[in-house]
């Protein structure tokens, strides 16, 4: 199943990742070869089989639904980017 | 004069409990040894001048969070990062006394196989530093047999533990999945990431294990151990059945060395008492590499998603508006192999394709937790190669992914179906370390601590590289 340039695209802007065109060029190579390489888990007829999604058998973990602290404004925002006041400052939308 | 490259945890806290040396003066010897040979080899990212606590010195690898200590998951997209909270295995470690010595390098977010894709510059091998200590947990791995920590706290999801311990000849758990907390780490892929100890000896892995393992209320896939753990003392292995799974042991790509040294150790357990025998994996090795490489991809691809550059970590600068921000800000802070994975996992997971790509390779994960149950109903643990090979030279496999990716082919199996395993150190080849993996069932450390424990002694293997000696 072979990647092109253009599903290359949409995969990246799905991901929120601007590739730039050297970084295309390689990926279209590197990406259609470990597809090819992982494409192998198809050749198995697993039809009557089912998924693990996780390795132990654990169903149902419950907590109690208590209050308890949790980390303040000033934790929160102690590591952001840029802060306006007790938010996060983000550029606008765009268009 | 605290021999530093010699020196096990256990001994340390020998003479810390007669009072033959302070923990400070412990703290400064392995500060000494860092000031001295980690320009070489690079193992930490950042060094604690100071750390609280009255106990023995430890490292950590950079994915997992420690308070008011940077945490980058040697990605460039996490640089400045201050955690404001301790992952539950930092916490559980302090409340033990040990003290922090530094942060360890890693491949970024411990996607790699040599350390060489850390945003912050390759470790390097203690036993010959033109190679690769193996990843991605290649600092904490470096560190220890380099005498720049006694032991230290490794991350592994297809092999990060277990394969640098093999590339640097020292002991490594990958413990059953559940059994460790993984609150305040870096996720990468949470249906495979486990925490694990990095040590000198089988004694120290299993003490530093005990430690750290237990139910955690703020990681609901984490179970209380079904039995305490036990420090192995016996020296025979009277009554343990050894399988030799035939394709991990006669994988195409294992050097003659490596299947040299291995063959020689399992001859070594019989002479010790156990029974060995072979047995069977063939779907698991065959598949479990494309499984592996389809799952960890998908998985990780959401759990970066996070990386946004509104919360914490680096933003890029001067974007028009949001939907810029994040593009640029994932560009330019994420390295190729995180990129390259992000792009697998999210193509793997988009509409169209998740039955053939996601859904299919769960059900492998099926079929290789099957075939490992069957194993473990005619044995106790299986026993193969780590690595196929010794440590690589820098930079030999770095442009082909695939080819970096075969370095976990014989790790890779027994993560997928949530299994323990232990590396120990068996011999040398090439004067290189050569790793000897033993899996076991679901639980089953003790039973790889005491097989582990009496084929270290029988064995002898030195831990500190020729060249420091």
């Amino acid at each position: 199943m072979a990647i092109d340039r253009e599903q290359l695209l949409h995969v990246a802007h799905l991901a929120r990742l601007e590739l730039r065109e050297d970084e295309l060029e390689r990926l279209e190579v590197q990406l259609n070869d470990i597809l090819t390489a992982v494409s192998k888990v198809s050749e198995l007829d697993l039809s009557d089989v089912p998924p693990t999604s996780h390795p132990l058998d654990v169903v149902n973990v419950w907590a109690e639904d208590e209050p308890h602290v949790s980390l303040s404004v000033e934790e929160a925002l102690a590591n952001a980017p840029e802060r306006d006041g007790s938010m996060f400052r983000v550029p606008p939308a765009g268009s | 004069m605290i021999d530093t490259l010699r020196l096990t945890a256990e001994q340390a806290h020998r003479l810390l409990a007669a009072g033959e040396v302070t923990s400070d003066e412990l703290f400064a010897a392995y500060l000494d040894a860092i000031g001295a040979r980690d320009d070489e080899l690079h193992c930490y990212l950042h060094v604690c001048e100071q750390d609280g606590g009255a106990g023995i010195p430890i490292a950590v690898k950079d994915v997992i969070g420690t308070k008011g200590i940077p945490t980058t998951a040697g990605s460039r997209i996490l640089e400045g990062y201050i955690p404001v909270y301790d992952a539950t295995v930092v916490s559980r470690i302090r409340a033990r006394g040990l003290r922090i010595l530094g942060k360890t390098n890693t491949d970024e977010f411990a996607m790699g196989s040599s350390t060489e894709n850390s945003g912050f510059g390759p470790t390097r091998n203690p036993w010959d530093p033109s190679r690769v200590p193996g990843g991605s947990g290649g600092g904490s791995a470096a560190a220890v047999s380099a005498g720049l920590a006694p032991w230290a706290l490794g991350s592994d999801t297809g092999g990060s533990i277990k394969q640098p311990s093999a590339l640097c000849g020292n002991v490594g758990l990958r413990p059953t999945y559940g059994t460790v907390s993984r609150y305040g780490i870096v996720a990468f892929a949470s249906s495979l990431d486990q925490i694990g100890p990095v040590a000198r000896t089988v004694r120290d892995c299993a003490f530093l294990y005990s430690v750290i393992a237990g139910r955690d209320p703020c990681d609901s896939t984490t179970v209380e151990l079904p039995h305490p753990v036990e420090l192995p003392e016996r020296e025979d292995l009277n009554g343990i059945r050894i399988g030799v799974p035939h394709e991990l042991n006669e994988a195409e790509g294992i050097e003659p060395g490596v299947h040299e040294a291995v063959q020689r150790a399992i001859d070594r357990c019989r002479e010790l008492g156990a029974e060995v025998g072979e047995c069977r994996l063939p779907l698991s090795v065959e598949y479990g590499m494309p499984c592996y490489y389809l799952i960890a991809p998908a998985e990780a691809s959401s759990n970066l998603a996070r990386y946004d550059g509104v919360r914490y970590g680096f933003r890029a600068q001067d974007a028009s508006d949001r939907l810029e921000m994040y593009e640029r800000t994932r560009d330019e802070g994420f390295g190729d192999e995180p990129k390259r994975r992000i792009m697998v996992g999210t193509y793997a997971l988009s509409a169209g394709y998740y039955d053939a790509y996601y859904g299919q390779a769960q059900k492998v994960r099926t079929v290789i937790k099957r075939e490992h149950d069957a194993a473990f109903e005619r044995f106790d643990a299986l026993v193969s190669p780590t690595s196929p090979t010794v440590a690589f030279p820098l930079g030999s496999r770095t442009s082909d992914p695939l080819a970096m990716y075969l370095s976990d082919l014989l790790t890779i199996p027994s993560c997928m179906a949530g299994l323990p395993g232990l590396n120990i150190p068996c011999g040398l080849s090439q004067r290189l370390p050569v790793g000897l993996q033993l899996v076991g069932p679901q639980f089953g450390e003790n039973t790889l601590f005491r097989i582990g424990h009496a084929l270290e002694r029988a064995l002898g293997f030195d831990g500190v590289p020729e060249r420091l000696r």
